[in-house]
């Protein structure tokens, strides 16, 4: 609203023509150089190190200069490029239009050579081996764009393969009827993507071979918790719009739950992982009651609070938790009662006949949490649809509203609580089984702020936003684990710019629970977040 | 329209007794006492700050009254007789005889009153939800009853036939409703993307998806142009006709008040200064005092000089 | 009572730390109404600054300890202003009047950003730093229990008290303090009335992080050592402390900011010290519950 009344802050002057290099645009890039040395000089400059027991001072003041180079002529280059194109109300987004024909042609580029590198096995491992063994950041740079190439190939595959798949059966898309074969095939190609998703979800441990198998099996397993965690979260924040702070918590009695049932009483996974839900939707429950007076941040900050409070209890209550050495040798996750053993009678290698390999156990982990997670959504599409579903929007969008036509906020903000918590456990429970140790390490403020994170970068209240979001997050950070000093800088400063880029999220809007004549999507800027 | 005025067959809905409101040191309502009858479309007028919203919110559950008693009776006024003995055992509500049962809503919380006691509301400053469809918000607004249906979502995650025929015929009573508003085109546009007279509208239909006895009625008219203005009347009157409603009705446009009305009640600094058919109330010289401002002493000069 | 005068002591010090970080975070909410997540990592930043600022000045020849002091805090407090700065205009700015939730988000990532750029440059080892001031008074012995007020505890507690007062005239008595009020009662009003709204804000950012600096030097003064990580704990006990004494009140942060430093002490002093932190957010989320904004916040009326 002040943007409006206030005038433009910044030193530049936007009406020039792009591409012009002018007066005031190098005293902005001046004097971004000199607050960038001031910054960077103050941390940078100078190296706090120990020698000999000693606190000393280590010059490197290139460093510094080379950093504050680096940001003066970044932006000197975005002034010239980006913003002054960005007159007369323009927006970033306006300026796509223009570049598209560039992004069609690198698209296409891109996904060819995700062919290439997807059908000649190798190719891939040695491209990133010979750009890493440049510079490793070199390598994780390659490692990236190869990953995103041979992804989005498999993508528009999968995409491809549905298209075809509804032709075949007869479902045209309505604007393409009647309509040449190509049309019918690109028409509102977008809308096959989750089921093309769902595809490779279902395809991945086939998609794959040779060294990269693990890998790629072990990481879409961690992303899927994720996922799993960001839909759980996403009834809270995103239907029910009350901003948790401490969804960790939840997760954390889930696993401590089956580690201890399992330890201690040697129950089965199956049997413990109702358990695990249930009493994270309990805590879910109990944690809720007393905070559900506290609005907003308020709000945030007590589940915060009680975040820490059950990690602090985790950590000191040695006779029951172990105390920061956790729990060790949780029973792994067995095929219904056939343990994944390298020897042994009634081994799931030795019934079904096969010779042991350690890549059943990862596939089955990943079947297991894939199908988790799978209900997970199932049932929250479901919930959407059902009274209950339908209480939480409208407990964030008005709550006063709400009590006036008869709902009972209360409940309704507890049986949120409760369900976010259950699937928060069950989530849980499965990462103690995949881990076989847990410690309170794992269950740190850090990870509530990731899942949260997840889910509004995802667009609050979006199934499939949350994961792209995972995906992205959590896959970039795991491909980055070469990197382990830049790999958290990038991924806080990828947060901030992604937020800034979509303040909505990637996938803002909601789809209505109910239509009278058409299902339209609703835009993201009616949609509230709720005050709770 | 006075037409129901003469109706003595009309028995009390509403019984409002000493109620009293303080903020503090701030008496928003001062030992009112009201009466509203069923059938009848109630106006309250006043001042701007005399306490008319503070009474809703008092009737409808968002503020607790620092005293008084408010006792709504479904059926007949009957019901009133059980009012002594609900009030002595500390119930929030009892049943009499037949149908009938009595409500004290200054014990109810504010859902409750919409949910059992059936009294519905309408805002001020409107509150949809806005993010939500025109059709999602008529279906939250049954609420109660499809809930139920779901078996408490155990039975509809499940998917049972009862849940969908509810459904069903929720999705058709939202349907009623848009067609009587004029929004059926619209159902699945999101509710704040209606223009402001249409949110109105839409707000009315809201309140009536939860089947109430009585509709609190929060300035329906405000910020409506002439012509809204006359449609909201024969909107009130007809949902008045056909489904057999008490309106209870906050309104500053007298084009409205009187044209509908069939009795008024004067709010002025909490309280109530008088009570009449739309006539009486034009007639009456304190009312003419209060709106324009005169100390009490001088409410008969005025009286004069506005030639009554 | 001697050990009570003494944990009293303690905690006082460490309150008053938490209240100069705390007020950081009260402001800012207060006039932009975000929490700025990534506060505690300015006050790890001033902590660093004011680190290397000590160590230049010993190595440049000012002996002088409280010159040095003096010098540093007047280092660290600018520097450490620039980067609250910076944070607004690069990640909190273009969010303005957007989404609540995205500038929440943008603050932790900001948060992890800072605190990984921290490890990265200065090694993520933690810093000891010898004590420069060194003695105290004993204020009373006997029982075998001597109840001690060291120099340190002694110039934390007043340099709080000053800067308290040098802040309370900022915001009581100056224009850019009338501006912060007015904005922070209704933006679009005082833009409309000549209030140049982008500065204001900037300006709470900058005197949020310059105190949080204060309380950095302090920090590294009292403890003796730091790490990238105190930002995170210290931050979380401060926004702790501003929503206890009620968010948006200044002499709520500082209050709040005591309280927590006294729960924390007295709780390790008589029960355990692993629960401290338990008994810090148990109080924080009683206070709430019954008395939802904090103890010296404006009750929020629920306007139908």
């Amino acid at each position: 609203m002040t943007d409006t009344l206030q005038p433009e802050t910044s030193p530049v002057t936007r009406t020039l023509p792009r591409g012009h290099i002018t007066a005031d645009v190098l005293k902005d890039a001046g004097i971004t150089f000199v607050i960038a040395l001031l910054l960077f000089g103050s941390i940078v400059g100078l190296r706090t190190d120990t020698v000999n027991g000693v606190l000393v001072l280590i010059p490197q003041f290139g460093k510094a200069l080379a950093l504050a180079t680096a940001v003066a002529v970044g932006r000197l280059l975005l002034d010239v490029f980006i913003w002054r194109r960005m007159t007369d109300g323009r927006t970033f987004a306006s300026l796509i239009p223009s570049a598209l024909p560039v992004l069609k042609v690198a698209g296409a580029v891109g996904v060819t050579f995700g062919l290439a590198l997807y059908s000649i096995p190798g190719f891939r491992a040695s491209l990133v081996a010979g750009a890493g063994s440049g510079h490793p950041a070199l390598g994780a740079i390659t490692d990236l764009i190869t990953f995103a190439c041979e992804s989005t190939f498999l993508v528009i595959a999968a995409m491809s393969i549905v298209r075809a798949a509804r032709l075949v059966i007869g479902q045209t898309p309505d604007e393409a009827v009647g309509q040449g074969i190509l049309r019918r095939f690109t028409a509102d190609f977008g809308r096959e993507f989750p089921i093309a998703l769902l595809l490779i979800a279902l395809a991945l441990p086939m998609l794959t071979a040779g060294p990269s198998q693990r890998y790629a099996i072990d990481t879409a397993t961690q992303i899927l918790i994720y996922v799993m965690l960001g839909w759980g979260l996403n009834i809270v924040v995103g239907l029910a719009g009350l901003l948790d702070l401490g969804y960790v918590a939840f997760y954390a009695v889930g696993a401590y739950t089956y580690a201890l049932i399992s330890t201690q009483f040697g129950w089965s996974f199956w049997v413990c992982l109702p358990l695990a839900g249930f009493f994270a939707a309990l805590w879910g429950i109990t944690l809720g009651f007393p905070v559900l007076r506290l609005r907003g941040d308020y709000l945030a900050i007590v589940t915060m609070a009680f975040g820490e409070i059950i990690r602090i209890v985790l950590l000191n209550w040695q006779s029951l938790t172990g105390g920061p050495n956790g729990i060790n040798r949780i029973p792994k996750l067995t095929f219904f009662g056939l343990p994944f053993e390298r020897t042994g009678d009634g081994t799931f290698a030795s019934v079904f006949g096969l010779k042991f390999d350690p890549l059943h156990r990862m596939v089955f982990l990943y079947y297991v949490i894939l199908a988790l997670a799978l209900l997970t959504n199932f049932i929250t599409l479901r919930l959407r649809r059902l009274p209950i579903g339908r209480a939480w929007e409208a407990l964030r969008e008005d709550e006063i509203a709400c009590r006036s036509v008869g709902i009972n906020t209360v409940t309704t903000k507890l049986t949120a609580f409760a369900i976010g918590a259950m699937f928060g456990g069950f989530a849980g429970s499965f990462f103690a089984a995949r881990q076989g140790f847990i410690s309170p390490e794992s269950f740190t403020f850090m990870e509530s702020a990731l899942v949260l994170a997840i889910v509004v970068l995802g667009g609050l209240g979006s199934q499939l936003g949350v994961v792209i979001a995972a995906v992205i997050l959590i896959g970039s950070a795991e491909r980055f684990r070469d990197l382990e000093d830049f790999r958290m800088l990038i991924f806080g400063l990828s947060m901030v710019l992604v937020m800034i880029w979509r303040p909505r999220g990637l996938m803002s809007g909601r789809t209505p629970s109910a239509f009278l004549n058409a299902r339209k999507n609703i835009s993201g800027s009616f949609v509230k977040e709720g005050r709770g | 329209m006075a037409d129901g005025v003469s109706d003595a067959t009309r028995d009390d809905l509403l019984r409002v007794e000493n109620l009293t409101m303080r903020f503090g040191g701030l008496v928003a309502v001062d030992k009112l006492s009201f009466t509203a009858r069923r059938g009848d479309i109630t106006a309250i007028i006043g001042p701007n700050g005399a306490g008319k919203t503070t009474f809703f919110n008092c009737i409808t559950g968002f503020y607790k009254p620092t005293e008084g008693r408010i006792a709504l009776a479904h059926g007949s006024e009957a019901a009133f007789e059980a009012l002594p003995a609900a009030t002595f055992r500390g119930k929030q509500w009892t049943k009499a005889n037949g149908a009938c049962a009595v409500f004290l809503l200054e014990r109810m919380p504010g859902f409750e009153i919409a949910r059992l006691a059936r009294v519905a509301r309408t805002f001020q400053n409107i509150r949809l939800f806005a993010g939500m469809t025109l059709l999602e918000n008529l279906l939250v607004a049954q609420h109660t009853v499809l809930n139920a249906a779901s078996g408490y979502t155990i039975g509809g995650l499940l998917g049972l036939a009862s849940f969908k025929r509810a459904e069903a015929a929720a999705i058709d009573k939202a349907a009623y409703w848009l067609r009587e508003i004029g929004l059926v085109d619209r159902a699945d546009d999101p509710a704040g993307d209606l223009p402001y007279g249409a949110q109105r509208r839409l707000e009315i239909a809201r309140a009536m998806c939860t089947d109430p006895v009585l509709l609190c009625l929060d300035e329906p008219a405000a910020g409506l142009n002439p012509r809204e203005s006359h449609e909201l009347n024969a909107l009130l009157l007809k949902i008045r006709e056909e489904h057999a409603l008490s309106i209870l009705l906050i309104e500053h446009d007298m084009g409205v008040v009187m044209q509908i009305s069939d009795r008024i009640a004067v709010l002025d600094y909490g309280k109530k200064i008088a009570e009449g058919t739309p006539d009486e109330i034009r007639a009456d010289p304190r009312v003419i005092a209060a709106y324009l401002g005169v100390p009490d002493d001088e409410v008969e000069d005025v009286g004069a000089e506005v030639g009554l | 009572m001697d050990y009570f005068a003494q944990q009293l002591i303690n905690g006082l010090t460490l309150g008053s730390i938490y209240g100069l970080i705390a007020i950081g975070y009260t402001m800012v909410y207060g006039i932009v109404g975000m929490i700025n997540f990534a506060h505690g990592e300015v006050f790890m930043i001033g902590a660093f600054i004011a680190l290397i600022a000590v160590l230049s000045l010993f190595a440049l020849g000012v002996t002088a300890v409280p010159l040095a002091l003096l010098l540093a805090l007047v280092i660290a407090m600018a520097l450490t202003g620039l980067w609250g700065w910076a944070i607004e205009r690069l990640a909190y700015r273009p969010l303005r009047n957007s989404f609540r939730l995205a500038p929440l988000i943008t603050a932790i990532g900001m948060s992890i950003a800072l605190q990984t750029f921290v490890a990265l440059t200065q090694g993520a080892r933690s810093k000891p730093l010898p004590p420069v001031i060194r003695g105290g008074f004993t204020l009373s012995e006997g029982n075998g229990f001597a109840v001690s007020l060291s120099y340190m505890q002694i110039l934390i507690i007043v340099t709080t008290v000053v800067v308290m007062a040098a802040f309370s005239y900022l915001i009581n008595s100056t224009s850019l303090g009338r501006a912060q009020r007015a904005c922070e009662q209704d933006r679009k009003m005082a833009a409309l009335c000549g209030v140049n709204v982008d500065r204001t804000i900037s300006l709470t950012f900058v005197i949020g992080a310059a105190l949080a600096a204060v309380a950095g030097l302090m920090f590294l003064a009292y403890y003796g050592v730091i790490d990238f990580f105190v930002g995170f704990v210290a931050g979380i006990k401060a926004f702790t402390a501003a929503v206890l004494g009620g968010i948006g009140s200044l002499p709520g942060a500082m209050l709040g900011g005591l309280l927590i430093g006294l729960i924390e002490v007295f709780w390790a002093g008589y029960f355990t010290a692993q629960y401290k932190d338990v008994a810090a957010f148990s109080i924080l989320a009683i206070v709430l519950i019954f008395m939802p904004s904090g103890l010296l916040g404006r009750p929020e009326v629920e306007k139908v």
